[in-house]
């Protein structure tokens, strides 16, 4: 696995830059990763990365997009307004869980 | 006497009911569906294109259930797995010690506002389900031309090469038709690509833009308005004739039950398919949450797997077999020609042979006549090996022998990208 030092910090992350260890994330890892990819941090945006991290750590898997919206409290429309595009690919490498496996 | 109890006599639970009877000696097995007929779902892709019709698609479920399992016809409203029984609309009370739950997934179109409206099957089709494909066949049958979208609203949905396979027969078809140059057709998709994975996202979407269809991707439909697509973003897409895939979601008495996901999906172990909350259910087929496509072939290798499993575990022993996730379609390409693709929760589709590495007969991942023949034998083949629970010549765990590995450079995507 390929290592990138993200905010002075040594992080294991797979071929995407997806970070692969849970525990090496934290607040400033992801205020980092976020500004990698365009989004200065907000209130709403730590509400999602605070969700998706609780949630892996319970199911095991990142959710999906309708689950996130179903059970943060952040609409599909904020979502994209949070996290432009992608937002489920942005908010899982925001909060340092695997790309969501885009179902096949 | 121990009581097995199946919900749903399609694909999955007619094949799983097949398959045990034999092997559980001196036990009441018991399948229950509201409906009386068996569709051949794969068919419905060709129909909207006058190549198939209905009664070519339809044979009665009773047909392909064993002696020795009793069929109740009705419809489910609960499961209480507290109680170990399952409740029927009519007040009938199944109980059981086992359960395997089979009733699929199923095209939700009020999921979206603005499908079901004035325009549902006048400009606005689905061709999941026989009525949308019969009607969808009547438009297109004296159809002159303008724009056409092919729309996936929301993954997962079962079968999802269909609607790429559904683009390629319409060009195919408005070509013989002699009015293509009329038509403009829109390939609308929440997918970053053509497809799921690099390879194949990489081969489906050159061949798109190879028949001129116009690819828009990451697009997630909110709300259709006035014959335009909207997304959440904001983007619209405008059409004459809309072929969409509705959200596809589980049985509702699943979610009434507790037992299901954001989709009404039953989440299971990926590789056994016992319920992660009850020790006596399992999901099989589509009404499953697993990471793999939701299609018949993989019903029929999940099935082959959970046999020997589920023998075992009711003896008390370990489940030892484990599922992989293999996954096989023939993709139809269009001008009699189709592609095959074969792969699993670990493998991507790649190109090469199958199923004998090398010989074939059959392409991966490349347009072929062969594979065209393949894909409209296998309707008999479903009938008269797969349902019955006949053994089927091809390996039920995936291979990687005649498969070319992935170039190192095709799967890299960059972050930026994003």
């Amino acid at each position: 696995m390929p290592t990138a030092t993200i905010s002075g910090q040594e992080v294991t992350v797979d071929d995407e830059g997806f970070m692969t260890e849970y525990d090496q994330w934290n607040e400033d890892v992801a205020a980092a990763l976020a500004s990698q990819i365009g989004i200065d941090l907000g209130e709403g945006h730590w509400q999602v990365i605070k969700f998706l991290r609780e949630d892996y750590k319970e199911q095991g898997e990142t959710p999906m997009l309708r689950r996130v919206a179903n059970m943060s409290g952040v609409s599909t429309k904020e979502l994209f307004l949070l996290f432009p595009k992608k937002p489920a690919k942005k908010m899982a490498y925001i909060a340092g869980v695997p790309k969501p496996h885009g179902c096949v | 006497m121990k009581k097995l109890l199946v919900l749903g006599a399609g694909t999955a639970g007619t094949m799983a009911v097949n398959k045990l009877r034999p092997r559980l000696d001196g036990w009441d097995i018991t399948i229950v569906d509201e409906d009386e007929l068996h569709y051949y779902q794969p068919g419905f892709l060709f129909m909207p294109f006058g190549k198939y019709s209905r009664r070519d698609l339809i044979k009665p479920k009773r047909t392909f259930i064993p002696d020795g399992v009793n069929l109740v016809m009705g419809t489910i409203e609960i499961v209480e797995p507290e109680n170990n029984q399952v409740l029927l609309t009519n007040g009938t009370v199944l109980p059981y010690d086992y359960l395997i739950i089979a009733t699929g997934t199923h095209p939700t179109p009020e999921e979206t506002p603005g499908l079901e409206s004035d325009d549902w099957y006048q400009t606005i089709f689905d061709f999941y389900t026989i009525d949308g494909a019969e009607a969808l066949a009547k438009k297109l049958a004296d159809w002159d031309g303008g724009k056409l979208v092919v729309n996936i609203i929301e993954m997962p949905i079962k079968c999802p090469v269909a609607p790429l396979e559904f683009a390629f027969l319409a060009d195919s078809f408005f070509k013989e038709k002699g009015i293509r140059n009329n038509v403009h057709i829109e390939y609308v998709t929440p997918l970053p690509g053509a497809f799921t994975k690099p390879v194949a996202s990489e081969h489906l979407g050159g061949m798109l833009a190879e028949r001129n269809i116009t690819l828009e991707s990451d697009f997630y439909l909110e709300r259709v308005e006035d014959g335009k697509l909207i997304s959440y973003d904001e983007r619209e897409v405008d059409f004459d004739l809309l072929v969409t895939v509705p959200v596809n979601m589980g049985s509702e008495f699943v979610g009434r039950s507790g037992l299901g996901d954001e989709f009404r999906h039953v989440p299971v172990d990926k590789h056994n398919f016992l319920s992660t909350k009850f020790e006596n259910i399992f999901a099989l087929g589509d009404a499953a949450a697993l990471p793999t496509s939701k299609a018949g072939s993989v019903a029929h290798f999940a099935v082959d797997v959970f046999t020997d499993n589920f023998v075992d575990y009711v003896g008390g022993k370990p489940m030892t077999e484990a599922f992989d996730g293999h996954a096989n379609c023939f993709i139809e390409s269009g001008d009699g020609k189709g592609m095959l693709i074969d792969f699993n929760y670990d493998v991507e589709p790649l190109t090469g042979k199958y199923p004998v590495p090398g010989a074939g007969p059959f392409s991966l991942l490349k347009e072929t006549q062969l594979n065209h023949w393949g894909k409209l034998a296998f309707r008999w083949i479903y009938w008269n090996v797969l349902l019955p629970g006949r053994p089927m010549p091809v390996p039920t765990l995936m291979s990687m022998a005649g498969k070319n590995p992935v170039e190192q450079t095709q799967t890299k995507q960059q972050v930026g990208g994003m």
